[in-house]
């Protein structure tokens, strides 16, 4: 037994020995030996973040709205720097040395192991330059992609800017692909398209050596992601009708908004005062986004989508009409006298029917018609009449797409405003209004509130005689693609197709003898139907409507353009929409004196005084 | 008189088993207990070390990584040890053949129902992602068995039917491991050689197998001719050295014949037996430089990640080499990789000084146990250990082929953290109760 017992210690020395065997190797190894050290060295991987190409945006005549353009960002690895000469790395980018300790310090606090940008946006000049003299500057190295860049000034509100994406989008679990210093659509076509344009991000490896000179890549890519260039996006818009459209609006404030009428799609969108997208690309960006965002014209407030507090005007009586032809309660031929005891107006023939009634703009016969729309009878008490009138009248305007977001593929649409008999409550109390209390809805004044977008959709409504496509400004995701689906279906208003021909008469009669002469097109032959407005304004001079479609027989484009104190739609607003059409029917100018009476403000001078 | 008795037995009965509640925790070996949990944390925090990346920092509970499952396995393990510590002692000696009798049922079983994995036919998928590796449980099975054997017979009577016997119970088990194709598993079961050794196996066997396996490395290394010299000198001069060997000459002669035919077979096994992979295990460890992206990458990588760590090592979580997969099964079997570059050789030598005191500790268990049953099973759980700790380190360093066994406790992984788990736990229920042993 003892004998065998010894054998424990053969047992525990073979253990021991291998340990030490063990040992004494990974001692030359990890020691004697240095090329393993070496080996590792030349073997280090950098994972390099490829950046997507972010989709580009054409317009409808394959014209590039948005492009992209090289950027260099300065990054740090607080980790890796060495010896760090901040005195020469001033001088470099030419930054005081408190700036680049404040910097420093930025980028150590956000991590010390993982890449923060250090200088953003280094111009092509200074990107050469940094670039040679960056090999002494352990830790700093310069990563390209690429930023959004205009060869035009257009279109701004539409296209909307991306910018580095905030904290707290970092935080939204809605954004967990995106990483810190990534860029992300903030407004506009970025934003709504922002999941089709912005791709898939992709990851290099690279083997690099201790100075940082690449060696190749990592086991041949077989760990790389390929970045996914974002998908092209192509717009209906026509750039030059867009830029030509904020000519005639610049140094005014109001929206043009035109749209083809069989599709829905967005021709121009215009929202004045205007600023030149490019301002949101270079380095200056914050600097130039906060003097917009301060300016007293609102130069960053979305007027075609987002102005909805203004009453519509006499543009609104063709709604009116259409209803009142679609409930029975007026026929073509009805006429009632223009009695200003009613409600004032100004000087024209009496009586008169529909179709005088929408060439002249006669506001008494809009107030009778309306009233004869509101109070049918349908209860012995006035007060419960009325309310029953306005339910079921407001059901017709919610289909011509009034009171509600159109769905626009724009951010930030608002809905207007539709009187309803739970806001007349609200305010009078019930049983305390009747028509005699409301009756400015008739000719598109009171409790109603509607965007230009919407406006110009009335139009494309009335010359599709009846139904609209929802307006869209993007008709194709990738080369071949088609809109998306809300935008291909039709929506039908309440009000059958054969009570649109009495209204797009008289709304001919507008442009050929009425209010609206200065859209008139007569002499290059296209027939122009529209109607003018006047919105009263507490805040100054009334803000001039003018509404229309063209040619009235199978119509191309359908607008609305709404001038801010234009007094007059016919006077500011009806040029403007004629020399839109002419432009785009026939991309040329031949109202010349027009063009001239616009671009010469005199209108605009009617607010100073 | 009778019932007098029946009630004494009972008091005696319900005394000692109060006592063995508390005496398990008193009587229980904490050193092993301590290095099993260091050495299970220090595993947990390399296996995380692994897949940490500063690009992506997930926290090292997460599940969706392997740092947040090992501590699954880790919290099932401590069931597992209580379950251990719970059952009567007893059970392990009685139960050893029931239980290695229904592993090799198991190990059959899997042979015939398992789905290859990786052209392994050894997991047997219990359902819900949990697979179960039998072939790990065997070891332990196999050592009880085998303990249970050695108990009842005496080895140094040298009774050719128990040699046969114990062979057979040893050989059972890799053989149908090896048909699983878990080739590296099985090799394991050589390890038992250490323990039977201690129970009066001839040294011979001991010798022999070192010899050849030293003749086998030493015809891949040198060329074939200038060894069959050097062992012609050598023989010669053993025989001009010790005039006793003259009158052997025969045998000399005879032992000569062998050795030139293994040396001579070798070849032929590498080339013609054994499988394209295990060919080139064995070219990679003799020469990875060959083809440092072929069959050389993973002990070049491996030994690169581990050279690169200097005397004091890259810091925690601060090594380049052991992230991106340069070496497959990072955080199972090349897990020493990651030690060797985060933590240098300061580092390394800790975790060998800490397996050296846990397989010398456990000899010394084993030795204090009174009976023979309980001391061979020590030494298979000091054998077994020794035998992972040998070849997994040995292959990441260059000392060893590439065999796909797991450092213990280290390792992620269930099924192996939970076979070293219950092989040394019974160790240690036993040698907790060995107080009643003696009294017994």
């Amino acid at each position: 037994m003892n004998y065998l017992e010894n054998r424990k210690y053969i047992i525990q020395a073979i253990f021991i020995a291998v340990g030490v065997v063990f040992a004494l190797r990974l001692f030359y190894i990890q020691v004697v030996d240095s090329s393993y050290k070496q080996a590792a060295e030349t073997n280090a991987i950098k994972s390099v973040v490829q950046y997507p190409f972010r989709g580009l945006i054409y317009d409808r005549n394959g014209k590039l709205l948005v492009e992209n353009t090289p950027v260099y960002d300065l990054m740090v690895v607080p980790k890796e720097t060495k010896d760090l000469d901040t005195l020469r790395l001033s001088n470099l980018l030419g930054l005081p040395l408190e700036d680049i300790r404040e910097r420093l310090k930025k980028a150590r606090t956000y991590s010390y192991v993982k890449p923060s940008i250090f200088y953003q946006k280094l111009t092509t000049q200074d990107f050469a330059h940094i670039q040679d003299n960056l090999i002494d500057f352990p830790g700093f190295y310069i990563n390209a992609r690429t930023a959004r860049g205009y060869s035009h000034t257009s279109l701004a509100h539409a296209l909307g800017y991306i910018a580095e994406i905030s904290p707290k989008q970092l935080e939204d679990s809605a954004y967990a692909g995106y990483r810190p210093g990534d860029y992300i659509g903030k407004s506009g076509i970025e934003l709504e398209y922002e999941n089709y344009l912005m791709g898939q991000r992709g990851v290099r490896h690279i083997m690099v050596n201790v100075r940082g000179l690449e060696k190749g890549s990592f086991k041949n890519g077989a760990y790389d992601t390929l970045s996914v260039a974002g998908e092209n996006l192509y717009s209906t818009i026509d750039l030059d009708l867009q830029a030509y459209g904020e000519l005639l609006m610049n140094g005014a404030k109001g929206s043009i908004v035109a749209i083809e009428p069989a599709t829905g799609e967005v021709l121009a969108y215009v929202s004045a005062p205007f600023y030149d997208p490019n301002l949101f690309t270079g380095k200056d960006y914050g600097k130039n986004y906060m003097e917009l965002l301060q300016d007293s014209n609102k130069t960053m407030f979305n007027r075609p989508i987002m102005a909805d507090q203004n009453p519509p005007g006499s543009i609104f009586k063709l709604v009116q009409a259409l209803i009142a032809l679609e409930a029975g309660v007026i026929n073509p031929n009805t006429k009632y006298a223009c009695n200003k005891a009613l409600v004032n107006c100004h000087p024209h023939p009496s009586p008169l029917d529909l179709y005088g009634a929408v060439q002249h703009s006669c506001n008494p016969w809009f107030f009778q018609a309306y009233k004869a729309l509101l109070n049918q009878g349908k209860s012995p008490n006035t007060f419960t009449d009325t309310s029953l009138g306005l339910k079921s009248w407001r059901d017709h305007v919610l289909t011509f797409g009034f009171g509600k977001q159109l769905g626009i593929d724009l951010p930030g649409e608002k809905k207007g405003i539709i009187a309803s008999p739970e806001l007349y409550d609200r305010v009078y109390g019930k049983n305390r209004w009747k028509y005699s209390t409301i009756y400015s809805l008739s000719i598109g004044q009171g409790e109603l509130g509607v965007t230009p977008l919407q406006m110009a959709n009335l139009m494309a409504i009335i010359a599709n005689r009846g139904y609209y496509v929802t307006p869209h400004i993007i008709r194709a995701v990738g080369e071949d693609g088609k809109p998306l689906k809300e935008y291909q279906e039709r929506h039908y208003t309440s009000v059958d197709a054969r009570h649109y021909e009495p209204i797009v008469d008289g709304m001919a009669e507008v442009v050929r003898a009425g209010t609206a002469r200065r859209a008139n097109l007569a002499k290059v032959g296209i027939e122009v139907a529209g109607k003018t407005g006047t919105a009263q304004n507490p805040q100054g001079a009334d803000h001039a409507v003018f509404v229309a479609f063209a040619p009235k027989v199978n119509p191309k484009i359908a607008i609305a353009v709404y001038v801010e104190h234009g007094k007059w739609g016919g006077q500011s607003a009806a040029p403007i929409a004629g020399l839109m059409i002419e432009k785009y029917l026939t991309d040329t100018v031949t109202i010349k004196e027009q063009e001239k009476w616009v671009l010469s403000r005199k209108y605009l001078d009617i607010k100073s005084k | 008189m009778p019932a007098e008795q029946t009630i004494s037995k009972y008091k005696i009965a319900t005394r000692s088993s109060r006592r063995t509640s508390r005496s398990i925790l008193q009587n229980l070996d904490w050193p092993t207990v301590l290095l099993y949990f260091l050495l299970v944390a220090l595993g947990w925090m390399n296996i995380y070390a692994v897949v940490y990346s500063p690009d992506n920092v997930v926290n090292i509970l997460s599940f969706d990584i392997n740092s947040g499952k090992q501590l699954l396995w880790i919290g099932t393990s401590a069931v597992l040890i209580i379950m251990m510590l719970a059952v009567d002692y007893k059970i392990y000696e009685h139960l050893a053949y029931p239980i290695y009798g229904l592993i090799i049922l198991l190990l059959l079983f899997t042979l015939a129902v398992a789905n290859p994995i990786a052209g392994s036919r050894s997991w047997l998928d219990l359902g819900g992602g949990i697979r179960l590796q039998p072939a790990e449980l065997a070891k332990f099975a196999t050592a009880l068995a085998a303990s249970k054997f050695l108990s009842s017979v005496n080895l140094r009577q040298q009774k050719m039917k128990d040699q046969f016997i114990l062979a057979l119970i040893t050989l059972l088990p890799p053989a149908i491991i090896i048909l699983q194709n878990e080739t590296g598993t099985a090799l394991v079961f050589g390890a038992f050689i250490l323990a039977y050794f201690r129970e009066g196996m001839s040294p011979l066997i001991l010798i022999i197998g070192a010899s050849a396996a030293a003749i086998f490395i030493l015809t891949l290394l040198v060329p074939k001719l200038y060894l069959i010299i050097g062992i012609i000198l050598l023989m010669g001069a053993a025989i001009w050295l010790d005039y006793r060997l003259r009158q052997r000459l025969k045998s000399m002669a005879a032992l000569l014949v062998l050795i030139v035919g293994m040396i001579f077979s070798v070849d032929y096994f590498i080339n013609d037996v054994l499988q394209p992979h295990q060919q080139n295990r064995i070219k990679a460890l003799i020469s990875p430089e060959a083809d440092p992206l072929g069959y050389g990458w993973n002990v070049t990588q491996s030994k690169i990640a581990i050279g690169s760590g200097g005397f004091w090592g890259k810091g925690f979580l601060e090594g380049t080499q052991t992230k991106f997969d340069f070496v497959p099964e990072q955080s199972t079997d090349f897990i020493f990789c990651t030690i060797g570059e985060e933590h240098g050789w300061i580092g390394s030598t800790v975790l060998i000084v800490l397996f050296l005191l846990l397989m010398t500790r456990i000899v010394k268990i084993a030795e204090r146990q009174k009976s023979v049953f309980a001391r061979t099973y020590g030494y298979c759980v000091a054998s077994i250990i020794f035998f992972h700790f040998l070849v997994n380190i040995g292959m990441t360093i260059g000392l060893a082929p590439v065999v796909g066994i797991p450092l213990p406790f280290f390792s992620y992984g269930g099924s192996s953290l939970w076979s070293f788990t219950v092989l040394l736990f019974i160790l240690l229920a036993i040698d907790s109760n060995r107080a009643q042993d003696l009294s017994r």
